[in-house]
């Protein structure tokens, strides 16, 4: 019987359980104490489709064996810069999804060259994948800090009125804020349900599959799997690693943009520099490791964690109504599910 | 055979050598270069310079030397000094909560952060363990998490499970400790070991100048007059060289009377950090030093001669903790207050990317390329807004830049030790072919 339950745990894996058996806690905590059940859950479908594509960038990455991408700023950054040259040239007419599909576009050149940069990065220094890969993205995102106060955009919506430089956050509204949420959203029951931002998600989630099947795709799985035995076939090893990257870098790009369009705000300067975190922390919870990923890890992880947190929020609020109690939780789920990954990699291969 | 060897590399030519110094240190030198334009640029009166880099430099060193053990021993840059500051933050945090003031205060927080830090080390270090070759990023989550467990335990759970009710401490609702604490009220911890013993700061440097150019010149005779063999000429000239031009900076600063002069050194932290210096180059004439290069080195060749290679590590991540610990509390007291949920984020970064600025790597450092890395690194950050401001028209850019330092200059040498990681993985692999 001990045997059968261990076997059964270890099927579904001791973290997803354990934030499963707490999100399902909290949930009843949420009804018990009288939270509104349809605003709750239509934040928490609206998260999933948010914060979906980004940690869908990590399966490419995983699938390549680099591992997590803990350089998803690098995606990050391409996708902003997309998004606001939309902004700046004005390119958001209707056609174009009133800005969301040429800020994909856009970002699409800077998302390839430096996912193929990074790729040859990722190369050198195979074994340290994850450390190097933070360290990028840290350096990075701060090099584009200067970047955002330099960079010569002249839309008065994105300029401070005053000073130099791009604003901390610029609004979307006038542009694509909500596009795909409000894409054949329909309310069923007091739940709103962003059909579109959905779709889109699970589009993305096809593409990636139906990639892993195509012949480059098993390609590229066997050389991050095996890279000896794909050697041994005639599989260019580090070519496969690249495009793996390159996959990453274009989603991580594409996955700000819908999570900016979702958000209604476009986040500069300090905000992308613990994005990767979270995502990465999606698929883990999801059932990933750091050489094993499917996309029901993804769809399942990035529910879980997100619905943790958004049902989390106002029930933390309504017990402690001073301190960020849902933060803190983040924090400890977030790291603590990577530090679990990592103990579970073994020793230096 | 080994002997005569030595003797022959000792001794290449004094060009290659100058060579090679300039090689070796390109990283320091670089940023010497980098410093001296920022100071130039900045136009900041030079008496203000000093007097923040002397407080920088006295309230930051301790942190930076407690990163050099482990490196030693093998477990690369310890991102973990995190954990070690909030073990030191909690000693804080009792001390200021029984009011005990001044100088037996800041000993009583360095005797109640010791058990906590002991601990906590150990833990970190068996986590550790369990992840070899990935020890950075280990170290680096587990802050993370760490700062996640930290928050639980000030934010929620006293007031409700710690009874601490002090109106100073804990937020108007009875839970929780507040964002930030004044160190500087009568019975605070402000300046507890800097206001000790004071004493101006170019007197000190021209008693140590002359006493560590008497003990040179004497080391240099006797070695001498015995006919050791591994003399090393150039390496005691650049030193008398060096020690003089300190002595003969002092003096002028003080005959002339300049402003400079007012600068005053805190002697009992500068001794605290030279106690630390000491104690980092003695460990490693001993057993356990040489415990902790050996394993550093080669986990292999440790285990065959029988070391105890978890046990080494851990002992070495202790250290490193406690050392955080009360690097932390002397940080805390130099600044006077202490904000309780962010003090400690940021040190693992700054102290590391000061370490790599001396010129360390991931698998060697010295204390000091320690104490070079902070006088560097705190130089960049206090002309760095200026120098943008004066150079580019806006102070932000140059804030930025030195943000950008930090990290870029951590990335680069983690980039470059993984690549070096594995061309020599290669080379062995070769050999073995």
């Amino acid at each position: 019987m001990i045997e059968l339950i261990k076997k059964y745990i270890n099927n579904i894996g001791l973290p997803r359980l354990i934030i499963t058996l707490l999100f399902i806690g909290i949930c009843v905590t949420a009804i018990i104490i009288g939270l509104p059940v349809g605003l709750l859950a239509s934040d928490v479908i609206r998260r999933f489709g948010m914060f979906g594509v980004l940690a869908l960038a990590m399966v490419p990455a995983i699938q390549c064996g680099t591992g997590p991408n803990f350089a998803l700023p690098i995606g990050i950054i391409c996708g902003l810069l997309g998004s606001l040259m939309t902004i700046e040239f004005g390119l958001t007419s209707p056609v174009l999804g009133y800005g969301f599909i040429s800020a994909v576009l856009i970002s699409l050149p800077f998302a390839i060259i430096s996912g193929w940069l990074y790729g040859i990065l990722l190369n050198k220094i195979k074994g340290s994948e994850m450390l190097v890969a933070t360290y990028t993205g840290f350096s990075i995102v701060s090099f584009l800090q200067i970047g955002w106060v330099t960079l010569p955009f002249t839309h008065p919506e994105m300029r401070w009125p005053i000073g130099k430089g791009l604003r901390v956050t610029v609004s979307l509204e006038s542009t694509f804020g909500g596009v795909l949420n409000r894409l054949w959203g329909i309310n069923v029951g007091g739940v709103y349900i962003p059909t579109g931002l959905l779709l889109f998600f699970i589009g993305c989630c096809w593409l990636v599959w139906l990639f892993s099947r195509s012949k480059s795709g098993i390609e590229m799985i066997t050389a991050g799997a095996n890279p000896k035995f794909a050697a041994a076939a005639g599989i260019n090893v580090d070519k496969n690693r690249i495009i793996g990257t390159i996959l990453s870098t274009i989603i991580g790009a594409i996955g700000i943009i819908v999570y900016s369009l979702s958000f209604g705000f476009l986040q500069l300067y300090l905000a992308p520099l613990y994005m990767a975190f979270p995502a990465v922390a999606a698929v883990l919870i999801g059932g990933a490791s750091t050489s094993k990923v499917k996309i029901s890890h993804v769809i399942i992880g990035t529910f879980l964690f997100q619905g943790l947190l958004t049902v989390a929020l106002p029930v933390a609020n309504q017990m402690f109504p001073e301190g960020n109690l849902s933060e803190v939780l983040r924090m400890i789920v977030q790291n603590g599910i990577i530090l679990y990954a990592l103990t579970k990699m073994g020793g230096e291969s | 055979m080994a002997q005569v060897n030595q003797i022959k590399i000792a001794q290449p030519k004094l060009s290659i050598k100058i060579r090679r110094l300039l090689f070796d240190n390109s990283v320091p030198l670089l940023f010497i270069v980098i410093c001296l334009a920022g100071v130039y640029f900045s136009k900041l009166p030079l008496v203000f310079i000093l007097n923040t880099l002397l407080s920088r430099i006295t309230r930051n060193s301790f942190l930076v030397l407690a990163l050099v053990i482990p490196v030693i021993a093998g477990l690369g840059l310890n991102f973990g000094i995190v954990i070690g500051a909030m073990a030191g933050q909690f000693a804080i945090i009792i001390v200021t909560h029984y009011k005990i003031a001044g100088f037996p205060g800041f000993l009583m927080c360095l005797l109640l952060a010791t058990p906590i830090a002991i601990l906590f080390g150990i833990i970190t270090a068996m986590l550790l363990n369990r992840t070899k070759g990935q020890e950075m990023i280990t170290s680096m989550i587990a802050g993370f998490f760490a700062n996640g467990v930290y928050q639980f335990i000030l934010l929620f759970l006293v007031g409700t499970l710690i009874p601490i009710k002090n109106p100073d401490l804990v937020l108007s609702r009875g839970i929780g400790i507040r964002n930030t604490i004044d160190l500087a009220t009568e019975t605070g911890l402000k300046y507890a070991l800097d206001n000790v013993f004071k004493y101006p700061l170019f007197n000190v440097l021209v008693a140590i100048s002359i006493a560590l150019l008497i003990g040179l010149c004497m080391d240099y005779y006797l070695k001498r007059k015995k006919g050791y063999e591994g003399i090393d000429n150039f390496k005691f000239i650049t030193q008398i060289i060096i020690m003089a031009f300190v002595l003969g900076v002092s003096l002028y600063i003080i005959m002339t009377g300049s402003i400079l002069r007012t600068v005053k050194l805190p002697i009992l932290t500068s001794l605290f950090i030279a106690a630390l210096w000491s104690f980092n180059e003695l460990v490693m004439k001993t057993k356990l030093g040489q415990d902790f290069r050996t394993v550093g080195h080669d986990m292999e060749i440790a285990k065959i001669s029988g070391i105890n290679i978890e046990r080494t590590r851990i002992i070495a991540m202790v250290i490193s903790t406690v050392f955080a610990a009360w690097g932390q509390i002397i940080f805390l007291q130099n600044i006077g207050t202490l904000s309780t949920y962010g003090s400690h984020v940021q040190i693992a970064t700054f102290s590391i990317a000061a370490i790599l600025l001396g010129g360390a790597s991931v698998t060697k450092a010295t204390s000091g390329q320690a104490i070079l890395g902070i006088i560097l690194f705190h130089t960049l950050f206090i002309v760095s807004p200026k120098a943008g401001n004066n150079l580019f028209g806006d102070a932000q850019i140059g804030e930025f830049f030195r943000a950008f330092i930090s990290y870029g200059v951590i990335g680069v040498a983690l980039g470059l030790h993984a690549w070096n990681k594995r061309i020599q993985a290669m080379r062995k692999r070769l050999e073995i072919v």
